[in-house]
């Protein structure tokens, strides 16, 4: 238990660092003697001013929302990706397994598409938020109806639910692509930059939309790790420990749904990293969900704040989409991993 | 402590378990013996309040099984499963510590820590406690398993342990350690109940025998009055010979030769 405590402040520091250097860098310079002044300044503490107010600005209104909402979103997507894997006793589980990807970017697709003929009243009344709305509602319906489909007698059956989701997937991309193939050129932009995943969309008000949801995420899932840890054991062998299974499935499901719902509606698709970030904190130290969970969270920030900072500067002043970033890092990272677990179990490497 | 009353389960019209009554005393090894699929999970499923009988009671403790709730009874009641794979990899004395799982909200107390030091020292895992379940073998890993169902419930005065097969697949040594180890903990003043397969270690270990056929009841008491050849032959369907040995309080079984195989020897 000590040792995670030390791996957790560890990791926390790491995610300092990371969004102290992300705010930093970029078109405007910022040194970390005028990140600590400006800091400084608006605390009150120090009334001499060695940066300019464009600095400022940038810092403030700019830098900060965008990297605070890729924190949030990174260890939401990680900690409901470590947390499913645990539910789901499979190491390949992640949020879109249950199908909260595919829905949210249906209804997104929807909104774009469909926004001029049919939907307009909905931009109307929401403005510019009314797709990252309608992706929350699409990745609520889907995961309710691949949950529903699970369900008998009560308990919903893991195995379906894995089956079931891979139905509603399917569904689901099947009228996305109705929807692409009827999308115009400049709906199809949208589309692509969508499903490619952006946090430049980021503003104090885009951030201050999702927090509810993502901090309930944050704050209520390290409390399963204990049941995630007996689950472990498999479904009857935890019951027999006291464990409410069909509670917590439940519950697991409706936290990551909220959580992930949420930040793929302001950021779209970002892949790999609630697959890959469990993995890393499980071979690097141990598969104790007390340790995982709590750690994805501060992991998955910080890789997504550094990611965010290559996807914006490496080609400035054009931005990459980050969601293409996380999937060239993640997908070798996950290739490694695949074989050092290999040679592990006595597999020839 | 256990009270089974007129207990019938059933799936549709299949009739799983019909009409089966027992008692089990602390201090008392309960085995529950019969052939394939004749209700021995299933009943101890019915034990475990994993599944709710269709008619009749099972008391727990003096209490109607179906007044506790699941971390309550994990409390004093501690199950075996017969399967027993791990998802993601834990080192053994992590494992054994889930046991305490039930005794504590977020970190174990020095009790907790006390408890599963002790019981990896009685079941003899504490040369392995750092290892990863994964690699152990088949019989290590059965008795990681049973240490921590017994770190689940030890020094619970009147615990319930139940097991399922506990002996399966291990060589005979395994199997005698396994079956003394729950031996002791009865002569402990537990409540143990296991099915077993192996009709000679049951009637050799166990207070009591019961034997299931195709969800009834056929025999219930001391090894000694159920062990006949003619109750084996009713719920096994095979003939078998009984040695008697001064050792043995009860006698031996020895399966005797199929029908089928003594007409081609001839």
């Amino acid at each position: 238990m000590k040792s995670y405590t030390l791996i957790l402040t560890v990791l926390l520091v790491l995610l300092i660092a990371a969004c102290a250097l992300s705010v930093c860098v970029g078109a405007v310079k910022i040194s970390a003697s005028e990140l600590g002044s400006i800091i400084a300044h608006r605390c009150g503490l120090n009334t001499s001013v060695n940066f300019t107010s464009q600095q400022e600005a940038v810092l403030l209104n700019i830098r900060l929302p965008r990297v605070l909402l890729g924190a949030a979103v990174g260890g939401t997507l990680a900690i409901a990706g470590s947390a499913l894997q645990g539910l789901f006793r499979n190491p390949l589980a992640e949020p879109g397994l249950i199908g909260i990807s595919s829905g949210a970017s249906l209804f997104a697709v929807m909104v774009i598409v469909l926004e001029q003929r049919y939907v307009s009243f909905l931009t109307m009344t929401l403005g510019y938020h009314a797709l990252a709305i309608a992706a929350f509602i699409g990745a609520c319906i889907t995961t309710f109806a691949v949950y529903r489909l699970a369900v008998g007698n009560g308990k919903a059956d893991i195995t379906t639910l894995l089956l079931a989701g891979i139905a509603i997937n399917a569904l689901a991309g099947s009228f996305t692509g109705l929807l692409t193939y009827m999308a115009t050129d400049e709906q199809l932009r949208n589309i692509t930059f969508w499903t490619l995943g952006s946090l430049g969309g980021a503003s104090w008000k885009t951030l201050t939309g999702i927090l509810p949801f993502v901090s309930i995420t944050l704050v209520v899932l390290p409390f399963f790790s204990k049941s995630l840890n007996a689950l472990a054991l498999g479904e009857s062998q935890a019951g027999h420990i006291g464990i409410n299974v069909n509670v917590l499935k439940r519950l697991i499901i409706v936290m990551a749904t909220l959580g992930v719902g949420a930040s793929v509606a302001v950021s779209g698709m970002i892949g790999f990293v609630g697959l890959v970030i469990p993995h890393i904190l499980r071979m690097a130290f141990s598969a104790d969900h007390r340790l995982v969970i709590p750690g994805s969270a501060l992991l998955g920030a910080s890789v997504l704040v550094l990611a965010d900072l290559v996807a914006r500067t490496i080609f400035a002043p054009a931005e990459l989409p980050i969601g293409i970033l996380t999937a060239i890092i993640g997908a070798p990272v996950f290739i490694y991993i695949i074989l050092i677990e290999r040679r592990k179990r006595g597999g020839i490497f | 402590m256990i009270e089974v009353r007129n207990i019938h389960y059933s799936v549709g019209p299949l009739k799983l378990i019909e009409n089966v009554s027992f008692d089990v005393q602390p201090g008392e090894l309960l085995a529950i013996i019969g052939a394939n699929g004749a209700g021995k999970s299933t009943l101890l499923k019915l034990l475990c309040k994993e599944i709710a009988p269709t008619e009749g009671k099972i008391y727990l403790r003096e209490q109607p099984i179906e007044t506790y709730k699941l971390d309550v009874l994990a409390k004093f009641r501690a199950v075996l499963a017969q399967i027993n794979t791990l998802s993601v990899s834990f080192k053994v004395h992590e494992l054994v510590m889930m046991g305490r799982y039930p005794h504590f909200v977020n970190k174990p107390g020095e009790e907790d820590v006390q408890i599963v030091k002790t019981v990896m020292e009685e079941t003899g895992i504490t040369g392995f406690a750092n290892r990863d379940y994964n690699t152990l073998s088949g019989g290590e890993q059965q008795r990681v398993q049973l240490a921590r169902v017994i770190a689940q419930i030890y020094g619970q005065p009147k615990g319930l342990l139940f097991l399922d097969e506990p002996t399966n697949g291990l060589d005979l040594l395994y199997q005698q350690q396994i079956l003394s180890l729950a031996r002791g903990l009865a002569n402990r003043g537990y409540c143990v109940v296991s099915i077993l397969h192996d009709i000679n270690f049951a009637s050799r270990y166990a207070d009591k025998v019961m034997i299931l056929k195709k969800g009834k009841r056929i025999a219930f008491g001391v090894p000694r009055e159920v062990v006949t050849s003619e109750n084996i032959h009713e719920a096994f369907n095979i003939q078998v010979r009984l040695f008697h040995d001064e050792e043995f309080k009860c006698p031996l079984v020895i399966p005797s030769m199929a029908l089928s195989e003594q007409t081609t020897i001839k």
